[in-house]
């Protein structure tokens, strides 16, 4: 079934890459051209061949990892996207990590002191979340903490002086986990403060659905049978929520990771665009705007791959974490 | 504590002016329900609420530019010099549109497929579902923003291809509810007397269907908001001179560090709309099946 539906994404982005207007052999060639070289790269872009071999040939390259050449950069799309990966890569990591390490405690709290004050906060972070512009919300924090209280960078990766003094050492590609593994401390510091501001931003939206389903779920256990027997047998509060309540209500909020994963590759678009973060989103939207229809295309594809990807491991994970679902075998 | 006497509403149906009652008590429905009044009122006579109506049009005041907000100029003025309260009250106009639009696109196309792939089963299903889920593959904004770039940046290419994104999302939706609904006594004694097949769809399945499709629409239409505010701002969609948040917010970040009433209010309006549906949402989703409240 995922076969099918990768099939389906390489079908889908293959015919937008032919339906986008402006003829791809004159963006390529460039202006005022001679016909030989239309002609010459019309052959090159293999645009003379009947649409269904082209098809086919896109297919192969993809098989083959060629996404084709980049009408902007000039380079091959796939060296272009493994250079921008790490970066996006990080930035996702963190934002993923922020949301669950601050959004599920912050829905379990809500859960156990139902209606007191953090209830209220957590509330409204869950409404406002889901409907706070991700640009916006970017922006108003670099004006808040860079433009009045300089607390944090503007936008990058790192900083300048660090590139020139504490040069970090290129073994993963992560800043931060480079970083920390040589030792090189001014770079970690620089390299968090600047990751900061966009991880809070890409995380804000799924941070309010994390904590919205797993308020609702936890809600949902302790209204359970066997923690009210719990209870009458004089079992303490805090022992219930923590251990008996705790792990069944985590179960659904696990299968909430796909849906987050999209926000949070949704979200990178911009983020990355508002933060000059060298990432993925960038990319892509840098090949928007120049109509660099291979850069659109590899990008389209990686990012749809790698959503399959996450979605199809969390079934996975679902199926382990609860013991009461089974792998449909051929029986049922 | 106001309590809901029936006896005052005799003559209507009592579930229904029950429901009126609880939402009416909701206090967030209520102000969403506010908000997304003041748009349409805003959309309906931009003209007549604001002070400087040229100022959305093709006007600018170069000798204004970058004032500070004042009685003048609640929001202030842009680098052009115009009156940001104005075009944000003229951007709502674009932004009801937008939501209009992509919405009943979704749901013309959505309803139909999700109705076919849930009563008929078997390989319409298949097929129906299969494509469904090669949509559905692509995380959120990737597929609008792809299809917008190969139709080319336009406010109509852009509604199309978010309507073409957003559909599936229905299609699962209704199909999940007729699938439900197939099995009631009501559908099986209506087809034991002989109904024909369209009328069982019509008359009996999708009344039931609605209410699922209400909730979500209400709150799709403020994220069709949120996402064409998000493509323009990407470049996608709307062009300048247009009156449209997202534009109008991108158009400004030049200038937003020093200048932080050009970027922050347009924002805000997307902000407030996008809540107001979503608020009004939430109300009607606890008023039409209260088992789905989280």
């Amino acid at each position: 079934m995922v076969v099918l539906v990768v099939y389906g994404v390489s079908v889908i982005t293959f015919l937008l890459s032919r339906v986008i207007p402006g003829n791809p052999v004159m963006m390529w060639v460039g202006a005022k051209p001679r016909k030989e070289q239309i002609e010459w790269a019309t052959k090159e872009l293999g645009l003379d061949k009947p649409l269904v071999v082209q098809y086919l040939v896109y297919v192969k390259n993809l098989a083959k990892g060629d996404l084709g050449v980049s009408l902007r950069t000039k380079r091959n799309v796939s060296d272009d996207l493994s250079r921008c990966y790490a970066a996006t890569f990080e930035l996702v990591a963190v934002a993923m990590v922020l949301t669950f390490l601050v959004g599920i405690p912050m829905g379990i709290i809500s859960a156990t002191h139902k209606n007191s004050f953090v209830d209220h906060i957590n509330r409204a972070v869950s409404i406002s979340g889901v409907a706070m512009p991700i640009f916006w919300l970017g922006m108003l924090l670099q004006l808040i903490l860079h433009g009045q209280l300089r607390l944090a960078p503007l936008q990058g990766r790192i900083g300048s002086e660090i590139i020139a003094n504490h040069p970090i050492a290129m073994k993963t590609g992560f800043y931060l986990v480079d970083s920390l593994i040589t030792g090189n401390w001014p770079a970690l510091w620089s390299a968090l403060s600047h990751i900061l501001l966009p991880a809070i931003t890409l995380s804000f939206a799924s941070l309010a659905v994390i904590t919205r389903i797993s308020r609702s779920c936890m809600l949902e256990v302790l209204g359970e049978d066997y923690i009210q027997t719990s209870r009458a047998y004089g079992v303490s509060e805090k022992i219930i929520n923590y251990k008996y309540a705790l792990k069944n209500a985590l179960i659904p909020t696990v299968t909430v990771i796909g849906l987050d994963m999209g926000l949070l590759l949704g979200g990178s678009f911009i983020v990355e665009s508002i933060f000059d973060w060298p990432g993925l989103g960038r990319y892509a939207v840098l090949s928007i705007i120049t109509k660099d229809f291979p850069g659109i295309m590899g990008t389209t594809v990686l990012y749809a791959l790698v959503y399959v990807s996450v979605n199809l491991l969390v079934d996975f994970l679902y199926f382990f974490i609860d013991p009461r679902i089974k792998i449909p075998t051929a029986k049922n | 504590m106001r309590i809901f006497s029936p006896t005052r509403h005799k003559g209507k149906s009592k579930r229904f002016s029950y429901a009126l009652f609880v939402l009416r008590k909701n206090p967030l429905f209520m102000f969403g329900l506010a908000v997304i009044f003041l748009m349409v009122l805003a959309s309906l006579f931009p003209s007549y609420i604001t002070p400087f109506p040229g100022d959305a049009q093709y006007e600018i005041h170069f000798e204004q530019k970058l004032k500070p907000p004042s009685l003048k100029h609640f929001f202030g003025t842009d680098h052009m010099g115009r009156d940001i309260f104005t075009r944000v009250v003229f951007g709502s106009r674009m932004s009801i549109k937008i939501a209009l639009i992509v919405i009943f696109f979704s749901l013309a196309i959505g309803v139909p497929f999700g109705l076919v792939a849930g009563f008929f089963g078997g390989k319409i299903d298949e097929i129906i579902m299969r494509m469904s889920d090669m949509l559905l593959a692509f995380p959120p904004l990737l597929l609008p923003m792809a299809i917008t770039a190969a139709l080319g940046p336009s406010i109509m290419n852009m509604m199309i291809a978010i309507a073409i994104s957003w559909f599936p999302w229905y299609v699962r939706l209704i199909r999940g509810q007729v699938l439900s609904l197939k099995e009631e006594l009501y559908v099986e004694s209506a087809r034991s007397i002989g109904a024909g097949r369209t009328r069982i769809i019509m008359r009996h399945i999708f009344p039931n269907c609605i209410s699922p499709v209400i909730v979500q629409a209400s709150m799709d239409m403020g994220y069709a908001i949120l996402t064409a505010a998000s493509l323009s701002f990407i470049g996608l969609g709307a062009r300048p001179p247009t009156v449209e948040w997202g534009l109008m917010v991108t158009t400004s970040r030049a200038h937003f560090l020093d200048f932080w009433w050009t970027s922050t209010f347009p924002g805000l309006a997307i902000f407030i709309s996008v809540l107001g549906f979503n608020l009004v949402g939430d109300g009607l989703r606890d008023v039409l099946d209260p088992k789905l409240r989280a």
